[in-house]
């Protein structure tokens, strides 16, 4: 099921041994990785998934420009090494404190913000083909999940429909979750944490026979792996509730077909069949929200020229047409604007009618 | 019963009159002296300095006479010191030299709109009055008009409880200068360097004042001169009337009573400035008033409802011509003499206004060379060309540098914190009226007009400064990255050590025969400037 790439350790002594046999010969140790961008990205029409290109970059030691990430690389690799060696696990924070350090005899931090061994993380995956997850290192927890299912966590057996008002809080890694009895008729995923309480305390999962998720805001890499092994173990739909923005368009698309700074890992995670629920346009229309709506930046207007170029949107034309609303608007809705028709409208009304019609944007 | 209270509370108040006296100029200047900026000995000496050099400066100036000024400063004992100041300026005419020296809030400046470097009047008496309360000892004036004329001796002390002048002594004596003035005042003070001394204030003076020559004499006997570098004089300053909405309710009121109009028209048009008789005639309508009234007899409430009218009718700003700026040039010279940097930037903004008073922002930015690298920016902050070395933190100035995305401009910065790195950053403020925080003329008071042109000030020069440190710099750092490659070759031996299994020491070995071998082509690279 996951594309497990070897032995993990293996292929950090292999990086080593590469570099290692480079200098011995008294040349420029180099490493080679695929371009992480969006102009080495590519939409797969026939699979539905975004695949990476074959543009590579290289990064040597004895360049001016690449010295210090060379030298973050090899640092961060060490530490994986470390990891595995000793069974542990580290978080993305751990493994930025593991490498922030002063270089003797110089004012030159190692990494000076995280986002610079959260980058450096992301290339090893393509340099050594191994996932996060099996470079030890997890992300925060981030998400949340309420439903009549029962699994196996690390020895532990958890239902999710008995943990109250905070349901099973999904770790970063999802894959050695063994499930052992799912009754659902489809997923609900969320972008809000705040809509997905206000179901919670509807009770909408238990009256509609579903499972509900939610993260805040980016869908973490746990919740998309986790979407995906529902869909594909236990063969249930997929249904995704977002704010009527493009930032809403664009989470969607990462769940459907991948994200551009990972598709790498789209193969793994992507769900191409996923249903978009709302919130749409023609719901600010007919269920009169006009007067939610939040005017667009600036910003938002550039963005949504960005993403409505983007390979997998460009030829949508069902997207197409709700860019084309958002621009004629000039507006953004967010998802709980629909509580100004009652405060359980949406668990009660507003999803009920749209699921059981399927109206969902494809 | 009532008659016995009345009769009880006359005495009452009269019990209390006893109590009531008028209280004297010095009495309160010894119990407000931080308000003028006297709070503590080292302060005190700065004062003292400042308010000669620039009474010294200012004089010059009005004269047309490219300046020539000796500050000394002898040391008496640790805690007391003598302050000589003698310049080559106009001289005064001797019936004001007690006047001028020994009393306070007299002073030509404080009634008019025009930019100078004082504007209270309170100055250099109170430096006179400071030394008669520390030390108990007169101080000396000697003033020469015309080579022809003689020059006229003097020792004065304040009458403090009357306010007035006290002749010590008033002679004519011999003195080998054509013109000139020369104060010796003794005080109680303290000595320090530093960023808030006396040497550095002369040395600022010197940077915005490139047409003087100065020469001073520390209390260690140091010798440090600050040669002239132009002939040029700045331009004269212009006095304006003041403008309508820059205005107090207290100054028109002083105003009315004053005036020699007949009218309130006539006042209104003769000392303001942008008002016509259309313009006063709108205002007196909408204060109820009529034109032709007799100023003298305008009661408070009527002159409260023509401050506010004053306020509403709409008045085009006051002329800006009547500003005398550094100018961008002389900055730069002053700079240049005074800071031993690499590059040089300066700007120059055309007036604008706030409040109806006019102004304008000078800004000058020196960087690199002998200047401190890894330490915050010095900022330099100037109103009316005299330095302002307290309150930095209190300093409109100050926001608006701090409040400067440096980043953009190639200094380092975290936060809306001083930015970092081998700069100087000059800032003045040239104006009619300079909105102090206080009385000690330590900080400019927040306006948003003042800071946004600040902002733009400093965006200019930020902008070349961006560009000069792209140039020159980068390549420079460049030479340093290549140097930090010894260091990181022990860091990349050891992860790959770990992750090969392999010895760290044989990599590091092999490493650094590599870098031996590629040194000189990775500096060519540099040179080329494609860094790859």
């Amino acid at each position: 099921m996951v594309k497990m790439a070897k032995d993990n350790k293996e292929a950090l002594i292999k990086l080593g041994k590469k570099l290692f046999a480079e200098i011995d010969k008294g040349k420029n140790p180099t490493i080679e990785l695929p371009v992480r961008s969006l102009s080495n990205v590519s939409f797969d029409r026939k699979n539905k998934t975004l695949i990476l290109g074959n543009k590579t970059a290289e990064r040597s030691f004895f360049n001016v420009a690449h010295a210090k990430k060379f030298l973050q690389t090899l640092e961060v690799a060490s530490i994986a090494k470390d990891l595995i060696h000793e069974e542990k696990h580290a978080s993305l924070r751990d493994v930025f404190y593991m490498a922030k350090r002063t270089i003797p005899g110089t004012k030159v931090n190692l990494v000076d913000e995280q986002t610079e061994s959260d980058d450096v993380i992301e290339d090893l995956e393509l340099i050594t083909e191994l996932s996060r997850e099996q470079l030890n290192v997890t992300a925060n927890k981030m998400g949340s999940v309420v439903g009549r299912v029962t699994i196996e966590d690390r020895g532990d057996t958890i239902r999710w429909d008995k943990l109250g008002s905070g349901g099973y809080s999904i770790p970063s890694t999802v894959e050695e979750i063994k499930f052992k009895e799912v009754k659902a008729d489809y997923v609900l995923y969320m972008e809000k944490a705040a809509v997905w309480e206000r179901l919670n305390e509807d009770k909408f999962w238990e009256k509609n026979n579903c499972i509900i998720i939610s993260s805040q805001g980016q869908t973490t890499r746990g919740i998309r792996r986790l979407l995906q092994r529902l869909y594909e173990e236990h063969k249930l739909p997929i249904y995704v509730l977002c704010d009527w923005d493009i930032y809403g368009a664009y989470i969607y698309s990462v769940i459907k077909y991948g994200s551009i700074n990972l598709a790498h890992q789209a193969e793994r995670m992507a769900i191409p069949n996923v249903k978009y629920v709302g919130i749409t346009g023609d719901d600010v229309v007919k269920y009169d929200l006009k007067k939610h709506i939040i005017r667009l930046t600036d910003q938002d207007i550039k963005r949504i020229k960005q993403v409505s170029e983007y390979d997998w949107f460009k030829d949508d034309k069902v997207w197409q047409r709700q860019f084309k609303m958002m621009k004629e608007i000039s507006g953004k809705v967010e998802i709980q604007a629909l509580t100004s028709r009652g405060i359980s409208f949406i668990s009660e009304v507003y999803l009920p009618k749209k699921i059981k019609n399927k109206e969902f944007l494809a | 019963m009532a008659k016995e209270s009345g009769k009880k509370e006359v005495i009452v108040a009269q019990e209390l009159a006893k109590g009531q006296r008028e209280i004297s100029i010095s009495e309160f200047f010894t119990k407000n002296r931080h308000l003028l900026g006297f709070d503590n000995p080292t302060r005190a000496l700065l004062m003292t300095v400042k308010e000669a050099v620039d009474n010294s400066l200012d004089a010059c100036n009005e004269a047309k006479i490219i300046p020539e000024i000796l500050v000394d400063i002898k040391k008496i004992n640790e805690d007391r010191f003598k302050v000589i100041v003698e310049d080559n300026g106009p001289g005064i005419v001797r019936e004001q030299i007690p006047r001028i020296f020994a009393k306070l809030l007299y002073g030509s400046k404080f009634h008019r709109l025009r930019q100078s470097r004082g504007q209270q009047g309170i100055g250099i008496s109170a430096s006179v009055l400071y030394s008669q309360l520390t030390t108990g000892k007169h101080s000396v004036i000697i003033s020469k008009i015309h080579p022809k004329k003689p020059a006229h001796y003097y020792e004065l002390k304040i009458d403090t409880a009357k306010n007035e002048p006290l002749i010590v002594k008033d002679e004519i004596r011999e003195w080998n200068k054509d013109h000139g003035t020369k104060i010796e005042i003794e005080l109680e003070a303290k000595y320090q360097k530093g960023k808030q001394s006396v040497d550095e204030f002369i040395k600022q003076v010197a940077i915005v004042n490139p047409q003087a020559k100065i020469n001073y004499i520390t209390p260690e006997n140091e010798k440090m001169d600050f040669p002239r570098v132009t002939n040029e004089l700045p331009i004269e300053a212009k006095e304006i009337m003041p403008h309508p909405y820059g205005i107090e309710l207290g100054t028109l009121i002083k105003m009315l009573a004053e005036t020699s109009s007949r009218t309130l028209q006539g006042l209104l048009t003769t000392e303001f400035c942008r008002i016509g008789p259309g313009t006063a005639k709108e205002m007196c309508d909408k204060a109820g008033l009529k034109p032709d009234m007799k100023p003298k007899v305008i009661n408070h409430e009527q002159a409260e409802k023509l401050f506010k009218a004053m306020q509403e009718v709409k008045v085009i700003s006051p002329p800006t011509d009547c500003l005398s700026p550094i100018g961008e040039q002389l900055l730069e010279k002053g700079l240049k003499k005074e800071i031993p940097a690499d590059f040089y930037i300066t700007s120059s903004r055309s007036p604008v206004v706030y409040r109806g008073f006019p102004f304008l922002i000078e800004v000058g930015i020196a960087y690199g060379g002998e200047l401190d690298k890894e330490g915050q920016v010095k900022l330099m902050r100037f109103a009316n060309r005299v330095p302002l070395l307290y309150q930095q933190g209190a300093c409109a100035i100050t926001e608006a540098v701090t409040d400067t995305n440096w980043k953009a401009y190639g200094l380092n910065q975290s936060g809306t914190n001083m930015p970092t790195g081998p700069a100087i950053v000059v800032v003045h403020m040239a104006s009619v009226w300079v909105p102090f925080t206080s009385e000690a003329k330590d900080a400019l008071a927040h306006y948003d007009e003042i800071i946004k042109e600040i902002k733009l000030a400093l965006q200019e020069c930020g902008r070349k400064l961006n560009i000069y440190i792209n140039k020159h710099v980068k390549a420079q750092e460049y030479q340093e990255r290549i140097n930090l490659f010894e260091k990181y070759i022990p860091e990349v031996a050891g992860s790959i050590a770990k992750l090969s299994n392999e010895k760290k020491t044989v990599i590091e070995e092999k490493l650094n025969k590599i870098l031996k071998r590629e040194r000189s082509s990775l500096e060519n690279n540099g040179e080329n400037g494609k860094g790859q």
